[in-house]
């Protein structure tokens, strides 16, 4: 039985870990344009005239 | 919709299933001044957001990303595809905001500017409150059941000490998930309480509540059977129907704003120093004196100041015909310039515009909407005061007639209620409306409000509305083939200098090369001159053309054309019905709905329409009020009436009747009047909607049938004292899961 001292505070941590994470991405705009995100993969960065000014093509939302 | 992403023709109209680019005021117009909308912040950083409909695709924001970046002042260019918005920042006075606009612009995507502020900030908020109690909820909902079943397995080889450990870890994960993520619930249970009525969240409220803290008790006294895993479940399985309720309507809610802001967003104002200025629409004011070009929709009530052209006024009277307007003439909000430009002197503002009556008719027809009580509530009404009855005498019944004491008797309660809690009943209705919406909106069909389907299932009568409704909206030359192709060719090469749309749809009549017109000059509300072909053509009115005869005066659209050295000819136009609205009617005919149709326009049009489509009950001449007298006197009979209409002129009848709809290029005031809008050329999904709503009553209530019965059969369990957590679980789960299931049928309907 003593396996459940550290058994059940690490599954309540992962579980917290996840519940942290969900938040975060939450008030981090992750869920703001789905449907964009899935398109955006398909730009292709390497393109020669993309990247005169050296930024990065997709910057963070505000 | 999938494959569509990669597809070249993915920007065409090809892709149409959801294009909103039909509303006049995106295709034709300038693009609005967007400095009005620009926000200045603290760190010399402008904000500006803009609407753009047609964006489909990676391509689509690569283009626009890339045309805004090229600006070195630009800070910040983000495209938002499934809002279709495009955020844009720059350091302040390094830019134009125009020449931003302009640039999309040219790119091919028309644009509109707009306050995130005022759209949808609120809405945002709440579905954020949602997510993170549905995760906080899912979280907890995982923990417990994990502690649970091992208590549950443990059966009698876990010794107390353990179990106790166990339901204590369980209580302290479950009681601030149930205070955190039973708050929308407990909300609008309080809400329900205070006007002394009964939802669905005042039993679900009472049993979480009452289950979570009887199992705090039923802990410290190192009780065997807690609640904890039932009471969080619950929370979460509702969550994630009120979720799905929501998201399903998001969409179609922000596809509805889109077409509301992008009519009449600004206006531009004259100063009087001669500078000009753009201008919400709201903050005009008597006095003022606006410029409008043409192609504009006109944003107030006012006089005209100075310049002369026709208006058409279809959209506020459905009256079809443009009407000329000179200096002195007054004009309506509404109204769309067609011509010649315009300076208008605002007049009314406030109570006196025609705006404001239509709103005052429309606030008194929308009183009666306001008592319909959706049918889950309806369900509650009598579900509660049963499930509280059924409650109650079994804690009476155990305390009074049997040894197990107040403890025991609290426990049996809460397990009748929690069994009882309408879990399926709470997914019953929000699970099939979500598959509804979803089919809609793949024909185009947009459900704005939550009890729109319901009330649709209801409709016995149907009202349409003619101009824009049942006809396309835009007239046709009708006796095209009688006319000389050079003589036709020859017209249309003139037409298609004027905005005014019968010279527009003569254009549109003539395909194939034509010749170039030269020394084209319009006179407004009169009618065109030029040269093509080395002739001299005069298109417009009678009078205009030097006609005399007056044989053929009757109320068609007409259009004559005088060439030198030929006798005038006339050409003469119809606002045809939808291609399919006759076949359309008889289907709605078959099922059995009563078809009225009632106008705005002249006796003769609407006569001819209403013969031309088989409807037998018609009234021509109306005004909104007659509209709403009409749909008022059907209600009276007891008749559930669906109007149809796209004006102004029927935004109070839309308000007025028991649900309504109206096509994606109405006025901004009768799409938010109106319940469900459909897009597209055809009157067909009309019917289709009317179909999925009587199929998703159906389904609603063979789930209610279903909770019914799981109840039926679970809670003599519970009252007998029999019931344990994991009987509540595993019932609970199951009812869920099969309403959830039988929902899912819906989507035969729509293949």
């Amino acid at each position: 039985m003593t396996a459940l001292l550290y058994l059940v505070p690490a599954a309540l941590f992962l579980g917290l870990l996840g519940l942290g994470a969900f938040l975060w991405a939450l008030k981090s705009g992750q869920f703001e344009d789905l449907d964009g995100a899935a398109e955006r993969i398909l730009i292709d960065e390497d393109e020669p005239e993309a990247a005169p000014t050296g930024q990065a093509k997709v910057r963070p939302t505000r | 919709m999938t494959s569509l992403a990669l597809s070249p023709a993915c920007c065409g109209p090809g892709a149409a299933a959801l294009d909103l680019a039909e509303t006049p005021t995106l295709a034709s117009g300038p693009a609005v001044d967007p400095a009005a909308f620009v926000r200045r912040e603290t760190d010399g950083i402008c904000r500006l957001d803009l609407m753009a409909e047609n964006i489909h695709c990676a391509d689509c924001i690569r283009k626009i990303e890339r045309a805004l970046r090229a600006f070195p002042a630009v800070t910040m260019a983000r495209v938002n595809l499934s809002g279709r918005r495009i955020g844009v920042a720059w350091r302040d006075g390094k830019v134009e905001p125009m020449r931003l606009v302009e640039a999309v612009t040219r790119l091919g995507y028309p644009v509109a500017p707009f306050d995130p502020a005022l759209l949808d900030e609120r809405t945002k908020a709440a579905d954020r409150e949602l997510l993170r109690c549905l995760a906080v909820a899912g979280f907890a909902a995982g923990n417990v059941m994990l502690l649970s079943v091992s208590v549950w397995s443990g059966g009698s080889d876990m010794d107390a000490a353990t179990r106790d450990l166990f339901h204590w870890l369980s209580a302290l994960i479950a009681m601030p998930a149930v205070a955190y993520a039973g708050r929308p619930f407990f909300r609008s249970a309080v809400a329900a309480l205070k006007v002394r009525s009964v939802n669905m969240d005042v039993p679900i409220s009472l049993g979480v509540i009452l289950a979570a803290s009887a199992s705090l008790m039923e802990t410290m006294h190192g009780g065997l059977h807690v609640y904890f895993d039932a009471s969080v479940t619950l929370l979460f399985f509702l969550l994630c129907g009120r979720y799905l309720d929501r998201q399903a309507r998001a969409k179609a809610r922000s596809a509805a704003e889109h077409l509301l802001a992008l009519t009449a967003v600004a206006a531009t104002v004259i100063e009087p120093d001669g500078r000009r200025r753009a201008l919400p629409v709201a903050e005009l004011k008597p006095g003022m004196i606006l410029a409008m070009a043409a192609g504009d929709r006109i944003a107030a009530d006012g006089l005209v100041a100075s310049g002369s052209s026709d208006v058409d006024n279809s959209l506020l009277t459905g009256e079809s015909l443009p009407v000329a307007v000179a200096p002195g003439a007054s004009v309506h909000a509404g109204a769309l310039n067609l011509s010649a430009p315009l300076e208008v002197t605002v007049t009314a503002a406030g109570e006196n515009t025609f705006l404001a009556g239509i709103a005052r008719l429309m606030a008194l027809a929308e009183q009666g909407r306001a008592r319909y009580v959706r049918i889950a509530d309806r369900a509650a009404r009598l579900y509660a005061p049963v499930v509280h009855i059924l409650a109650a005498s079994t804690f009476l019944g155990w305390l009074l007639f049997s040894r197990a004491g107040f403890h025991g008797a609290l426990m049996a309660a809460v397990a009748v209620l929690i069994i009882t809690c309408p879990c399926a009943l709470a997914l019953a209705v929000p699970v099939v409306q979500v598959v509804a919406s979803g089919l809609l909106l793949r024909r185009g069909i947009l459900v704005k409000s939550a009890d729109a389907l319901e009330r649709l299932a209801q409709a016995d009568s149907i009202v349409f509305d003619k101009t824009g409704t049942l006809t396309e909206g835009t007239p046709r030359l009708v006796d095209g083939g009688a006319i000389p192709g050079d003589c036709l060719r020859r017209a249309a090469a003139l037409a298609e200098a004027s905005r005014h749309p019968l010279a527009q749809a003569l254009a549109a009549s003539f395909q194939g090369p034509r010749p170039k017109a030269m020394d084209v000059v319009e006179t407004p509300g009169a009618g065109l001159s030029g040269i093509v072909e080395g002739r001299r053509l005069s298109l417009g009115s009678r009078a205009f053309c030097g006609v005399a005869d007056r044989s053929a005066d009757d109320d068609r659209m007409e259009i004559w054309l005088s060439e030198d050295g030929s006798a005038p000819r006339r050409f003469v136009f119809a606002d045809r019905p939808r291609a399919d609205s006759r076949a359309t009617i008889d289907t709605l005919k078959r099922r059995g709905y009563r078809i009225s149709l009632l106008s705005g326009d002249r006796e003769a049009v609407a006569a001819r329409i209403a013969g031309e489509l088989g409807i037998e009950d018609w009234r021509a001449g109306c005004l909104p009020a007659d509209k709403v007298a009409v749909i008022e006197s059907m209600t009276a009979e007891g008749r559930k009436v669906l109007m149809v209409g796209d004006g102004l002129n029927d935004a109070p009848a839309l308000a007025a009747g028991f649900v309504s709809m109206s096509p994606a290029t109405a006025t901004a005031v009768s799409q938010t009047a109106a319940d469900l809008l459909f897009q597209g050329r055809l009157l067909a999904p009309v019917a289709h909607a009317l179909a999925v709503a009587r199929g998703t009553e159906r389904l609603v209530r063979q789930n209610f049938a279903l909770a019914i019965i799981y109840n039926l059969g679970a809670v003599p369990i519970a009252i007998a004292g029999l019931a344990t957590p994991l009987i509540a679980a595993a019932a609970m789960s199951s009812s869920s899961l099969l309403v959830t299931l039988n929902a899912l049928r819906l989507k035969r309907l729509g293949a």
